[in-house]
């Protein structure tokens, strides 16, 4: 054999390691959750940056959680935007969908794992949020472009099989928000190896919902305080409210669509 | 790579790194859905449907936009009961006048481009930053505008920083000017300016501005017959949007109809209609 001839790889043992490449590299993060309550689709992620988020605003209905290499994910996220506002902007906002979206990333995924140098070491999830949680949609799609409905919870990246198997006992249908978190939490400070478990406090935590009661744009970041009274097991507060917000995104911002269902603006 | 492929994947415009522009993206991925990128038509003028007055005034903390509901093509009244200020985000509102297929289409632009850049920065654009976007994609409009297809918005919204309602006027090749107090562009413009310079004073609150706001807007139709006043018979009111803190609302028809009512009520009870 000359030199520079290379050595025979079977097709299978290159996928096999491209595969383990990138199971090795999501597994390193820190997990984020993707969880299902009574009035929307709740994200929760152990994440220290304010700036660097794990999960995301893509559209009026859909949000996108990731786990693995940050400026991988990130480019995918910020090409979803693109999809999303392009197909809102030629059709109409109703016409995007997470299905699509999702469809777009399984064969974006797909053709960089068989095609390029090295595959994308993320995982990701593209949540759709239904008027009722029936319509509720959860698409994860891991590095090599498989994609999966899921029904109820999501876990991934480290220790993801550990906090499923937790999601699997504790969660039940139609929980409310503050239970969910009381469940995702622990979870995620639990130590995969069996070592202590860790508190985690508001401020190490990036929670976000899709709440389904709020108009038009259903993405909202759970922070703060609120995220304090939510976590907190003396305080009643059980849900987010939809109304009162840092933000007044309750108009509809398409020309066409700007009246509610009087026919009155606005 | 050919397109057979990898169809159905995302295209690379979509994965490269860069702007968080969403007409720049437009204008590299698919130019053809940009308004200003489509060819001048040469001849003659079309007719086309036009918006008319918009009426911006700017009160305690925030500012108020109102507009007529007429959209006319020559002598004809091509709608009466047309909306032509939009809420562009959740603190700032712009009005339109001119060709409206056209504005419509800048507006829906407009809107998609300042959610496109809060959702890809994380941060709101600020007030200067949405003026100034506006300003280029009016540019982009110039060579319609010279076959007479003009369109000539006007952008206010609230400033965070200052705690202030501001307003923005654009001529037609884009240049961009900030106005004071209150504004009107459009074909009753010049009327509805003559009343807010009487009925205008600083220090109002919300509730004042939006009645000077609508009663500049009456006096606008009272002269110019492209604007369209109140229709009492269809209960047609204009569409009266408000800025401050709180965010952009718009007034509901059932409070702007007696704010109508009062100033009919009173041009009735004065000598000759006149105040």
């Amino acid at each position: 054999m000359s030199a520079g001839m290379p050595f025979y790889v079977s097709p299978e043992q290159l996928m096999k390691d491209r595969a383990d490449f990138a199971r090795k590299g999501i597994a390193r993060g820190r997990a984020v959750l993707v969880v299902q309550y009574d009035a929307g689709i709740a994200f929760v992620a152990e994440n220290p940056s304010r700036a660097l988020h794990k999960v995301s605003e893509i559209y009026d209905r859909i949000a996108f959680a990731a786990v693995g290499k940050y400026p991988e994910f990130e480019n995918l996220r910020v090409a979803g935007v693109r999809y999303a506002d392009l197909r809102g902007y030629s059709y109409d906002r109703s016409d995007v969908t997470a299905r699509g979206l999702a469809n777009a990333y399984a064969q974006t995924l797909g053709t960089v794992f068989t095609q390029e140098s090295k595959p994308y070491e993320v995982e990701i999830v593209v949540a759709e949020v239904g008027d009722t949680a029936d319509g509720d949609q959860v698409y994860r799609l891991t590095y090599d472009g498989s994609v999966a409905d899921e029904h109820g919870f999501v876990a991934m990246g480290g220790g993801a099989e550990q906090i499923e198997a937790g999601l699997r006992e504790g969660w039940r249908p139609g929980m409310h928000l503050a239970a969910v978190l009381g469940l995702a939490v622990p979870l995620l400070g639990a130590d995969p190896a069996g070592g202590e478990a860790r508190t985690l406090s508001p401020d190490q935590l990036e929670v976000a919902v899709l709440d389904r009661h709020r108009p038009r744009r259903r993405f909202r970041r759970v922070q703060g305080e609120l995220l304090e009274r939510l976590l907190s097991s003396d305080d009643p507060t059980e849900d987010a409210p939809a109304g009162d917000d840092d933000s007044a995104r309750s108009e509809s911002t398409n020309p066409q669509t700007q009246r509610d269902e009087d026919g009155r603006p606005g | 790579m050919t397109r057979g492929a990898d169809a159905g994947r995302l295209p690379s415009a979509f994965l490269a790194p860069g702007s968080s522009s969403f007409s720049d993206f437009l204008g590299a991925h698919a130019p053809d859905l940009l308004p200003g990128r489509r060819p001048v038509p040469s001849g003659p003028v079309t007719e086309a449907p036009h918006g008319t007055t918009i009426v911006t005034v700017t009160f305690d903390g925030g500012v108020v936009m109102a507009g007529d509901r007429r959209a006319t093509m020559g002598n004809v009244i091509a709608n009466r009961d047309m909306e032509k200020v939009f809420a562009t985000d959740e603190f700032s509102l712009v009005g339109i006048a001119g060709t409206a297929g056209l504005a419509i289409e800048l507006v829906r632009l407009f809107q998609v481009e300042l959610e496109h850049y809060e959702k890809i920065e994380g941060t709101l654009m600020s007030l200067e930053g949405k003026a100034n976007r506006l300003a280029t994609m009016i540019r982009g409009n110039l060579g319609m505008a010279m076959q007479g297809l003009a369109v000539v918005p006007m952008f206010a919204g609230y400033d965070l920083g200052g705690a202030t309602g501001r307003i923005f006027s654009y001529d037609v090749t884009g240049g961009c000017y900030e106005e004071h107090d209150h504004h009107s562009v459009g074909s009753g413009s010049l009327f509805a300016r003559g009343a807010l310079k009487k009925l205008f004073r600083r220090g109002m609150t919300a509730d004042e501005a939006v009645r000077v706001a609508v009663e500049a807007l009456y006096d606008a139709a009272d002269d110019d017959s492209a604007t369209g006043g109140p229709d009492v018979g269809r209960r047609i009111w204009p569409t009266v949007g408000v800025v401050d803190a709180e965010g952009t609302r718009f007034v509901p028809s059932d409070d702007v109809a007696p704010v109508v009512d009062a100033i009919i009520g009173d041009r009735a009870a004065a000598e000759g209609g006149a105040r």
